[in-house]
């Protein structure tokens, strides 16, 4: 069995005096894929943004251990270049700073921290032409300033892209399909299976179950009420689709 | 957003004094200090006739206060008109400028030994009431360039500064106009005759020193026939508790089809974080586009100052003339500002653009205010205005007061604004892809200036962005 990289236990956080999370425990090891599925408002989200160090939210109780470290002790910026990537459900826009510029920058400073050396303008563009035809995509992106004036789902796109570019350890995705139509769900499903390797792990946050058919997890979580009620293998996805969440709802802790 | 904040509201970085032994005239303000300014740049009688001419208008004047600023009353008897370092160079040699000045002007960033100069850019020095040196001055002369400190062009080039002094600010214009020319003491002159291209980017450096003192320096710019001149002033001063007043006048005058780019980089002191000293930036900025096809064109960068209060601005007198101004204006502590620009539509086919950044932070008061007026005879005027304000933390203010006066039915209006708050959201998008919150901020404040950042010549954009502390994108730094 490959080593664990991530280790959430008895998790419990709130935001604004509401507890979101109740108790969450979770493990991912290297090369896994996980997704955590749940209805509205049961905390997924939540967790995304809990485990990249989003300073809204107030840790309750609980531990998380990614790669042996205390993850809950670090910065956002020190989980971001210690290999933790949030593809964000909202992406934000940054007037006037081109996706080129931002990613080489964000590149650098994780490349730096690494002791690495830093990339200059030239051999970063190489470099991430070859990373984006691996997943068989342009740059036309990358010229255009940060998200500023992209689509719903050349938003998405672009979390992906830099995904790509900045090879995390552990991929979040938070609701990544949102709001994307069906091509434009293959296109980034067929990026995110390229991307899967030994020694990346991801954690895929959705609603539906729609884009689990096209990136087949190893394990599937439910959330329900800020707690993990139900795991198992791709076929519970297929379950909850058929039969929606409140069967699980109901009867807690079904484990 | 503490961290956000304290990245803002950096300290100021060149508040030293240069130790210097100075002749300081006493403070006050009356007829014979004025007489003797004159004397000490032994001005011809006419200069001095305009100077007491302002003055006397000046004494009829009143303060005027529909700034949105607030400060206490000026003690104008309280302000010494002259200051200058007693040991200065004789002819146009370095070698006998005391080297305590060198020094100064080396630390600021400024070189003005011959082996360091900048390359590509001639600079003219000034410290308190004078100017202390002027690099490339033979380089530029071969072209038929004149770059000096006014108070010599009054000396050498006598036709040239009666022809053209007051033309495009008279000295009565307004109260601290009226000021600047009866007490002004140096600045720079430039002359590019017809058909030059001006080879070296000119810039002026002013350092205030002395304290109890104000600082008037007078700019005049003339382009003529089809020429070209980059030109760009600087300033810093060391901090004190005590507010000092800079009033300064810059006049422009562009011929038919010449361009005259001008660009600031303001850094006064601008107080403590409980608003005590800093410089009263008060300032007269005015060009003309006398000719056809003539182009005149404002940036400026304002970091510095307790308060600003200034309106570069362009009579677009030729037809097809055309005006810009592109504005960065950081206000952080207790800063307050009110600046932007008048751009007034005389000639046909006249075209003007303005681009306005305001930024706020800690308790800083930013106001944008501008005129755009369109005469009757300026058919098929153009102009698009853009005002954008950053909030940062939630103690600052921005404030627009855009004016429009169209007296023509063809001209062509466009405005457009925009008010945005650096948010968490933000800052933590960028955080996550492991970007320090430091350098998320210079991010997005570079982001938001970018517009205004690339119309400054490359070596002084790498300066601005120093000043507010981010980076710049790469194309540029």
């Amino acid at each position: 069995m490959s080593k664990v990289l991530l280790e959430v236990k008895g998790l419990r956080v709130a935001v604004a005096g509401n507890e979101i999370l109740r108790g969450v425990d979770l493990m991912i090891r290297e090369g896994e894929v996980h997704a955590i599925m749940g209805p509205n408002g049961s905390g997924k989200s939540t967790l995304a943004q809990v485990l990249a160090g989003h300073p809204a939210y107030a840790i309750l109780a609980g531990t998380v251990t990614y790669d042996g470290k205390d993850l809950l002790a670090m910065i956002p910026e020190e989980r971001a270049r210690e290999g933790v990537f949030l593809a964000f459900q909202y992406p934000v826009e940054i007037r006037g700073i081109t996706n080129s510029y931002f990613l080489r920058s964000a590149l650098n400073a994780i490349r730096k921290h690494r002791g690495q050396p830093e990339l200059d303008p030239m051999d970063f563009l190489q470099l991430l032409e070859d990373k984006l035809k691996n997943i068989g995509w342009d740059d036309s992106l990358m010229n255009r300033p940060v998200n500023e004036g992209f689509s719903g789902g050349e938003k998405k796109r672009n979390e992906i892209l830099q995904l790509a570019a900045l090879e995390p350890r552990l991929a979040i995705l938070d609701e990544t399909d949102s709001g994307l139509d069906i091509d434009a769900l293959k296109t980034v499903a067929n990026a995110v299976n390229e991307l899967r390797s030994p020694d990346r792990s991801f954690l895929i946050v959705t609603h539906y179950q729609r884009l689990l058919n096209y990136i087949t997890p190893d394990v599937v979580h439910v959330l329900a009420d800020g707690r993990i009620v139900k795991s198992g293998g791709p076929e519970l996805a297929h379950e909850l689709e058929a039969k929606g969440y409140d069967w699980l709802r109901d009867g807690a802790m079904v484990s | 957003m503490t961290s956000i904040e304290a990245h803002v509201q950096q300290p100021y970085k060149y508040g030293f004094v240069t130790d210097i032994e100075s002749e300081v005239v006493p403070a006050g303000l009356n007829e014979d200090v004025i007489r003797l300014i004159s004397a000490k740049k032994g001005e011809p009688a006419w200069m001095l006739d305009w100077r007491l001419k302002a003055y006397r208008n000046w004494l009829k004047m009143q303060e005027p206060h529909w700034p949105n600023v607030k400060y206490g009353p000026i003690d104008y008897q309280a302000i010494s008109y002259y200051a200058a370092p007693k040991k200065l160079p004789k002819l146009d040699s370095l070698d006998q400028v005391d080297p305590k000045l060198v020094a100064t002007f080396e630390k600021l960033g400024i070189p003005i030994e011959e082996q360091k100069r900048l390359s590509g850019v001639a600079v003219d020095a000034v410290f308190d009431s004078v100017s202390v040196a002027t690099t490339f001055q033979a380089e530029l002369a071969k072209y038929g360039v004149i770059f000096c400190p006014i108070s010599e062009a009054i000396r050498e080039h006598p036709e040239l500064v009666q022809q053209y002094l007051g033309t495009v600010v008279p000295y009565n214009d307004n109260y601290f106009a009226a000021l600047n020319s009866a007490v002004f003491t140096d600045g720079s002159f430039v002359y590019v005759p017809k058909g030059v291209r001006c080879p070296l980017e000119l810039s002026t450096y002013f350092r205030i020193n002395a304290s109890s003192t104000g600082q008037f320096e007078r700019t005049l710019i003339i382009a003529d026939e089809g020429s070209y001149v980059s030109y760009l002033e600087g300033c810093s001063a060391p901090m004190r508790d005590e507010n000092q007043l800079h009033a300064a006048v810059v006049e422009l005058i562009a011929h038919d089809k010449a361009t005259i780019k001008y660009s600031t980089i303001q850094n006064w002191y601008p107080g403590d974080d409980e608003g005590k000293g800093g410089i009263y930036n008060f300032v007269t900025k005015r060009g003309k586009c006398a000719g056809a096809n003539s182009k005149i064109s404002w940036t400026q960068v304002e970091t510095g100052s307790a308060i600003t209060w200034k309106y570069p601005s362009c009579i677009l007198q030729g037809d097809n003339s055309i005006g810009e101004f592109y504005s960065v204006a950081v206000t952080s502590h207790r800063q307050q500002a009110d600046t932007g620009t008048k751009m007034i539509h005389l000639g046909k086919n006249t075209r003007s653009t303005i681009v306005s950044k305001g930024i706020s932070a800690g308790r800083g008061q930013n106001t944008y205010r501008g005129l755009v007026k369109i005469m009757k005879g300026a058919d098929g005027a153009r102009n698009y205005s853009q005002c954008d304000s950053m909030l940062i933390g939630d103690q600052c203010g921005a404030h627009t007061f855009p004016y429009i006066d169209v007296r023509n039915s063809t001209a062509i209006m466009e405005h457009e604004a925009s008010t945005s708050k650096i948010g968490e959201d933000q800052i933590f998008y960028l955080r996550q892809r492991g970007l320090s919150a430091e350098d998320a901020v210079s991010m997005i404040v570079n982001g938001f200036c970018k517009e205004v950042f690339k119309e400054l010549p490359m070596e002084f954009a790498v300066e601005a962005s120093r000043l507010l502390g981010i980076s710049l994108e790469g194309s540029v730094g």
